[in-house]
């Protein structure tokens, strides 16, 4: 066990009015791992996601019970502020979801918000960025044009850069590679393996796949129970605990 | 009947393209019209000169600076209120009985012929206020007539932002009013955009309302406290009080000059400054 888990979860409810999504839940989640949580639709990960950076309150009759810490801090406590959160807690999206402005402007929209101004500090971000998502070789010649015209998966990197202009501490990816190809898959599978080293991610991966390819440790939900959790290793590799989760994994259900 | 499907699909272009043909051919022949007629009217002296015996002789400079004023003052009054309400009711309320009040009520306002605002205008501005015939309360009286039109372009320009632009923002720590200002707004502004387009070309045509609450005064107006004519006016008595069919058809050839250089321009300011990477 992790005694300095960067996200602790504890006895953790959530409900969308009366409709409960997400049962009891406890789950640690370490530094620099990349941390996968899978399981068939309707499982509650994306509300749990969402949940860990409050996105989830756009939603209304939106209700969360119990707590999340952030390094020990209760992220639902009155004293935390939201915009604060999202800057450290980043977030990609199921699909890509650029602003229609610019490529830089896409990139700087964040930093721009917490206050930097100075132009040659924001195009050092920009590419630092960029090139991080892999992205920065096929744009560097044309960061003026909308943000649109990309094609899907540079799109989607274009929006792992935007995350990590933030300097997040944390990225939420919610099944970021669900709508794109192959190739763009696995550049964003790559990043996310040298960007450990900085943040610590949290991915529901588009399929099981995925999660066994690149997670540290996953867990398995099912209608917003965590059935269970291990290392890579337990899940994908050894006799699971849980006969769902080798069912789920085995594609005899799902 | 037993037609095929493709009779069937050829009957129906048939019909959609009689329709289609048929509009334009209708609004071809109405401008052309006038601009055949108008056109030649239309000279230096005829912008630059006030008109002369009730509009017989001279120009049309009076009508012209009246509804440009009006007009500027209306919008310039609408719009930001417009706008204001339209953000309050998609943005920062949820539905409830005061949204749907207000919505009701500026859809109501929308279908109030306008002869109904000149009246009101003429009791309450140029009476009750004492504003008298004037650039102010023809302004003020046209501002009605335009906001609810202005609410509902500018509220379904908004709402039809996609809420992925929203999400994103948010997650980039932005707050809720940065978020309208840098991403709903801009998003919206095409729409909004058209809304103003079209109230603008509502004020500039209105006739009834203006005569009511600005009056027919020839001259030129020193401020926005004198009375005025609008071109729409203008023309309106000089056709009907038969003084001259020729400086009619000018004014008409002016108004929707006037009318298509105003979209021309609005469409490119907005190509220029605003839709940039959109």
């Amino acid at each position: 066990m992790d005694r300095n888990p960067k996200i602790s979860i504890r006895d953790f409810n959530f409900f969308f009015d009366k409709k409960q999504v997400i049962f009891d839940l406890n789950l640690d989640i370490s530094k620099n791992e990349i941390f996968a949580v899978f399981g068939p639709a309707g499982s509650g990960i994306t509300t749990l996601l969402r949940a860990l950076n409050r996105l989830v309150e756009m939603t209304s009759d939106a209700k969360a019970q119990g707590e999340i810490l952030l390094d020990g801090k209760s992220i639902y406590s009155e004293n935390m502020n939201v915009t604060d959160l999202r800057r450290k807690v980043g977030m990609v999206f199921d699909v890509p979801t650029p602003l229609p402005i610019s490529i830089f402007e896409n990139i700087v929209y964040g930093p721009r918000l917490s206050g930097i101004r100075n132009k040659s500090e924001l195009n050092d971000i920009a590419e630092k960025a960029l090139r991080e998502a892999a992205l920065w070789d096929d744009v560097k010649d044309r960061l003026n044009i909308a943000a649109m015209s990309l094609s899907g998966g540079q799109q989607q990197r274009l929006c792992i850069a935007r995350v990590l202009a933030l300097k997040p501490e944390v990225v939420l990816l919610d099944r970021p590679c669900s709508g794109l190809d192959p190739i763009s898959t696995a550049k964003i599978e790559e990043s996310l393996i040298q960007l450990k080293k900085q943040f610590t991610i949290i991915i529901a991966p588009h399929n099981i796949q995925q999660a066994a390819r690149i997670s540290d440790r996953a867990a398995f939900m099912l209608l917003g129970h965590l059935i269970e959790e291990g290392t890579n290793e337990d899940i994908f590799v050894k006799a699971n605990k849980d006969s769902r989760t080798n069912d789920y994994i085995t594609g005899r259900f799902g | 009947m037993n037609l095929t499907a493709q009779t069937r699909e050829k009957i129906a272009k048939t019909f959609i393209w009689a329709a289609a043909v048929l509009v334009l051919a209708v609004l071809t022949a109405i401008i052309a019209d006038i601009l055949i007629k108008g056109l030649p009217v239309i000279n230096f002296s005829f912008l630059t000169e006030i008109p002369r015996s009730m509009g017989r002789a001279g120009g049309v400079a009076s009508p012209i600076v009246g509804t440009v004023l009006i007009t500027l003052l209306a919008v310039t009054i609408a719009v930001p209120f417009g706008i204001g309400t339209a953000l309050y009711l998609a943005e920062y309320t949820k539905d409830g009985i005061i949204t749907r009040l207000i919505r009701f009520s500026a859809e109501s306002l929308a279908g109030i012929p306008s002869i109904v605002y000149g009246l009101f205008g003429f009791i309450f501005f140029v009476i009750y206020l004492g504003l008298g015939w004037s650039i102010l309360s023809g302004g003020l009286t046209l501002a009605f007539m335009i906001l609810p039109t202005i609410i509902r372009t500018a509220e379904e320009a908004i709402r039809s932002v996609p809420l992925s632009f929203r999400e994103a923002s948010y997650s980039l720590g932005a707050t809720k009013t940065q978020t309208i200002f840098k991403v709903v707004f801009p998003s919206a502004i095409r729409g909004i955009t058209n809304g103003i387009i079209l109230s603008v070309g509502r004020c500039i045509a209105e006739t009834a309302a203006v005569m009511l609450t600005a009056g027919s005064a020839l001259q030129l107006p020193s401020s926005i406290l004198d009375p005025t004519r609008t071109m729409a006016v203008h023309f309106y008595i000089l056709a009907v009080e038969g003084i001259s069919a020729e400086n009619a058809y000018g004014t008409a050839a002016l108004l929707i000059i006037l009318i298509f250089l105003i979209n021309v321009v609005a469409n490119m300011l907005v190509n220029r400054f605003v839709a940039k990477g959109r």
